[in-house]
C-alpha cells in the first residue's frame, strides 16, 4: 500500500539501479530519525520518570532506594519551590503579555506598503536571531548603573536594575520581550496579510470606524495564528534559563528552570530533580492543553 | 544495503582502533582546571616537562561558573577525559569518598610533603577527612582572600587631614574591620562617582560565601564544627552574626548595582577608578600591577584581611590541589608528573611564572616575598586561612547558605541572626539526611 502512495522511482536513477525499492528509501530516511528520537528523547523521559521515585544521586556510589512519592511530597511542600513557581508565573505573564502587545503592535504598523519595508522588517527580526546568553550579557551592560545607557537615557541616575530585588525579574522580562517580540510580529504579520482585502473594502463602504474594523475583522481573523504564537511563547517563557541565569543571581528572579539546574547539576540530587522536572512538565502540558482547546474552538468559528 | 552497512561498521571500528592505538603510543596527559591566568602559567610550566620527557601535557580549562559542574559530570560518568584535575578544596570530600580521586597518602609520606608544603595548604587542599592522615591532592595553587587599595587616595594629605578630623585616628591601611568600615564610608562619594569598597556578592557559586566567611572567622565565629557536624550555637553564634552584620554594613559603601560581583567586577572597581578598596583572591592581583591592564597600577597597594574586634584574624581560603583522577588510563604517567612537580626547582619556576606555590622553602625566601607588591601580604595570609565545609554534600550546604544570606546582605531582608538561624536549621536537616550524626 505504502509504495502505491509514493511516486515511483525513475528506472534510470542510481537508486533504482542498486535495486532499492521505494520502501527502502523511505525507511532510510525515517528510521534514523525514529532511532534518534527514541534513544535521546523517549528513553530518557521514561528512565527519568523511574528515577523520580528514588533517592538516586548521580555523584554518589551508594545504592539508591525506592522512596515512592517522597520526592514529590517534599517538593510540593517546600516553600522555596513554591516561591520559584510564583516567580516563574509572574515572569511568564509579564513577558508573554509584553511580547504579544509589542509584537502585534509592530505587525499592525508594518502591515502596509512603505519604502524599505523589507529591510526594516529584517532589521526588526535581528534580536531573535541572537544567542540568548549573548543577549543576557549585553543587557547586563545596558542596565549597568555606572555606565549603562538605559539609566542615562531615562535619567534614572544609578538605579540598579539587576541588583534591586524588586526590579531584577522585570528587567529580565523586558530583555525577553525585546528578544522575542519579533517572533510574535512575524507570525502576526503572516496572519494579517492573509486577511482578505475585500472585507476591509466592504467595511470602508459601510463607513465602519477603525476600532470596529479592528475588533470585528482583523482580530477574529488573526486570532488563531496569535494563539499559536501565545502557545509557543508561554512554553518557552516557562522554561527560560539562559537569559535569567546570565543576567542576575537575585533569589527574587530565580525561575524554576534555574532552581532545577542547581538541584540537578550543582547538588546532584538526581531523583528529586527528576521529580521537579516532571512537575514542571505536567504544568506546561496542562497550560498548553488549555490553549489548544481554545485554539480549536476559535478555528471552528 | 548490507555492503554499505558492513563498510560503515568496519570504518567506525577502524577509526576506533586507530584512535586507541595512537593514544597508547604517544604519552599524553590532560590536566583540567578553571579558565584563569594561573592555568596559563601552569601550561607554560608543564611545557618544560614535555621538553624533558617527551610527554605532552595539556592544561584544559573551562570558565569558573562551569568548572564544578563540568568536572563532576565527567567524574560521575567515570570518564577518562582528564588524567589530573586541579580541584577546589571543597571537592575533597566528594572526590575521596566517591572514589573519583586516587589515594596519594603513600606518595605524600614517601616524599615527606608534610614538611615541604605550608601546613594550611596540606590541611585544606590535601587531607580528608580532617586529621585522618589520608591525602588526596598535592597543593598546587595557594590562594586566599586579600585586599587591594588606592595608595594615592590614602596618601593624599588633604584626605588624611579630613579623615583624622572625622574619625580621630590616622588614615592608613586598615588592621581591623572597624577601620575598614570607616575608610569605606569616608571614601564613599556617589556624587563624585567614587565609592568606598568592592566586595563579593555573587551567589551562583562560592564567591559571596568566601567574602562573608572571612568576616565571620575574623569576628571569632565559625561555620560549624567540621569534625562533628555540630552547627547549632556555632553557625548562628553572636560572633558569627556580628561578622555577617559587618559584611552587610560594607555592602552599603559599594558601587551601585553591586549585586552579582566576583573577581572580574572587583578588579574592575580598581582598574576603573571606582573604589578605594577591593576584595579579591590573590590569584587575581597580577593584572592590577600591570600598567597595560590597570591605569592606576603604580598607585595600587595590597593588604591582608583585617582583624575582628578581639584581634582574631583570618581569611577565606581559595586555591587548589592537583589530584589524579581514578578513571584515568595514564595514572602511572600522572604519578611521574607529580614527582617532577614537587621538586624544589619546579616549585621555584612555578612561583616565578606567577603561580602561587605552596612550598614553604619558596614562600619563605626573600626573593619570593619581594617579587611583587602583594607577595608579602600573600605570605602573611597563608598562615591565617580557614576554609568552608569540605563534606561530600558541600554544594547543597553552599546553596543553603547563599539562599539565606543573600536576601539579607543585598536585599536588606531580616537580620543577620535570622539568616544564620535559618542556615543552621537547613544545615542540620541536610547533615541529618546524610546520616552525619551517629
Amino acid at each position: 500500500m505504502a509504495s502505491v502512495a509514493l511516486t515511483h522511482l525513475d528506472p534510470a536513477s542510481r537508486a533504482a539501479t542498486r535495486g532499492w525499492s521505494d520502501l527502502t528509501i523511505r525507511n532510510m530516511f525515517i528510521i534514523p530519525t525514529l532511532v534518534f528520537l527514541i534513544v535521546f528523547n523517549i528513553f530518557p523521559l521514561i528512565y527519568s520518570l523511574g528515577y523520580s521515585f528514588t533517592n538516586f544521586a548521580a555523584n554518589r556510589s551508594e545504592p539508591w532506594q525506592f522512596v515512592g512519592l517522597q520526592n514529590y511530597r517534599e517538593l510540593l511542600t517546600d516553600d522555596h519551590i513554591w516561591s520559584n513557581f510564583v516567580i516563574t508565573a509572574k515572569y511568564v505573564i509579564v513577558s508573554v503579555a509584553g511580547q504579544m502587545i509589542v509584537g502585534f503592535g509592530l505587525a499592525l504598523l508594518l502591515n502596509r506598503s512603505f519604502p524599505m519595508k523589507g529591510l526594516i522588517t529584517t532589521l526588526l527580526l535581528l534580536p531573535m536571531m541572537m544567542s540568548a546568553a549573548v543577549v543576557g550579557l549585553f543587557w547586563q551592560l545596558l542596565y549597568s548603573p555606572s555606565w549603562g545607557p538605559i539609566n542615562y537615557v531615562f535619567g534614572l541616575g544609578d538605579f540598579a536594575w539587576l541588583s534591586n530585588s524588586d526590579s531584577a525579574l522585570y528587567a529580565v522580562a523586558i530583555t525577553d520581550i525585546w528578544m522575542w517580540s519579533p517572533f510574535v510580529m512575524l507570525l502576526s504579520l503572516a496572519g494579517l496579510s492573509a486577511v482578505p482585502q475585500h472585507l476591509y473594502e466592504a467595511a470602508a463602504i459601510d463607513r465602519a470606524s477603525w476600532w470596529y474594523t479592528f475588533t470585528r475583522i482583523t482580530l477574529p481573523l488573526v486570532s488563531p495564528i496569535l494563539l499559536i504564537a501565545l502557545i509557543f511563547r508561554t512554553m518557552e517563557a516557562f522554561k527560560t534559563f539562559d537569559i535569567a541565569y546570565t543576567m542576575t543571581t537575585q533569589p527574587t528572579a530565580e525561575l524554576i528552570a534555574i532552581r532545577l539546574y542547581k538541584q540537578a547539576f550543582q547538588q546532584w540530587d538526581t531523583g528529586k530533580s527528576c521529580a521537579l522536572a516532571y512537575i514542571v512538565l505536567i504544568m506546561v502540558l496542562a497550560i498548553t492543553n488549555l490553549y489548544v482547546k481554545y485554539l480549536n474552538k476559535v478555528k471552528e468559528r | 544495503m548490507r555492503k554499505i552497512v558492513t563498510s560503515v561498521v568496519a570504518g567506525i571500528g577502524l577509526a576506533l582502533a586507530c584512535g586507541t592505538s595512537v593514544r597508547a603510543q604517544d604519552k599524553e596527559l590532560t590536566i583540567f582546571w578553571a579558565e584563569w591566568d594561573p592555568a596559563n602559567y601552569l601550561q607554560e610550566l608543564v611545557n618544560d616537562y614535555t621538553a624533558e620527557t617527551g610527554v605532552k601535557v595539556t592544561v584544559q580549562t573551562t570558565p569558573w561558573p562551569d568548572f564544578q559542574t563540568k568536572a563532576f559530570t565527567e567524574f560521575n560518568a567515570h570518564g577518562d577525559a582528564y588524567d589530573m584535575v586541579v580541584g577546589d578544596s571543597q571537592w575533597l570530600g566528594a572526590g575521596s569518598t566517591q572514589g573519583h580521586y586516587v589515594d596519594l597518602t603513600d606518595f605524600f609520606n614517601q616524599h615527606k610533603l608534610g614538611d615541604v608544603m605550608a601546613p594550611a595548604t596540606i590541611k585544606y587542599y590535601a587531607e580528608y577527612p580532617g586529621g585522618s592522615g589520608k591525602y588526596w591532592a598535592i597543593p598546587l595553587e595557594g590562594d586566599a582572600i586579600g585586599w587591594s587599595y588606592r595608595k594615592d587616595w590614602f596618601e593624599d594629605p588633604k584626605e588624611k587631614e579630613a579623615f583624622k578630623a572625622k574619625y580621630g585616628y590616622d588614615l592608613a591601611v586598615p588592621t581591623t574591620y572597624a577601620q575598614l568600615r570607616d575608610i569605606a564610608e569616608f571614601f564613599h562619594r556617589p556624587d563624585q562617582k567614587r565609592y568606598g569598597i568592592a566586595i563579593y556578592t555573587d551567589n551562583s557559586y562560592d564567591a559571596m560565601a568566601m567574602g562573608v566567611e572571612s568576616a565571620i572567622f575574623s569576628y571569632g565565629g565559625d561555620l560549624g564544627d567540621y569534625a562533628t557536624y555540630k552547627v547549632d550555637g556555632i553557625t548562628n553564634s553572636k560572633e558569627a552574626a556580628a561578622g555577617l552584620d559587618m559584611y552587610k554594613e560594607l555592602y552599603k559603601f559599594t558601587p551601585p548595582g553591586w549585586g552579582k560581583t566576583f573577581f572580574v567586577e572587583d578588579n574592575q572597581a580598581i582598574t576603573g577608578g571606582l573604589a578605594a578598596m577591593s576584595m579579591n583572591f590573590f590569584a587575581f592581583f597580577p593584572p592590577l600591577v600591570n600598567k597595560a591592564t590597570n591605569p592606576y597600577a603604580d598607585a595600587t597597594g595590597f593588604f591582608a584581611n583585617p582583624a575582628g574586634p578581639d584581634g582574631k584574624r583570618f581569611a577565606a581560603l581559595g586555591g587548589q590541589g592537583i589530584s589524579v583522577v581514578s578513571y584515568s588510563k595514564n595514572k602511572d604517567e600522572a604519578m611521574k608528573f607529580l614527582e617532577w612537580f614537587i621538586k624544589d626547582e619546579t616549585q621555584k619556576k612555578w612561583a616565578e611564572l606567577g603561580g602561587y606555590t605552596c612550598s614553604q622553602a619558596v614562600l619563605k625566601s626573600e626573593a619570593f616575598q619581594n617579587a611583587t607588591p602583594y607577595n608579602k601580604a600573600f605570605y602573611d595570609t597563608m598562615f591565617m586561612v580557614k576554609d568552608f565545609w569540605a563534606t561530600p554534600e558541600y554544594a547543597e550546604v553552599l546553596d543553603q547558605l547563599n539562599q539565606n544570606i543573600y536576601p539579607f546582605v543585598v536585599g536588606g531582608k531580616g537580620t543577620a541572626q535570622e539568616a544564620l538561624d535559618k542556615t543552621a536549621a537547613d544545615w542540620k536537616a541536610t547533615f541529618t539526611k546524610y546520616n552525619r550524626y551517629k
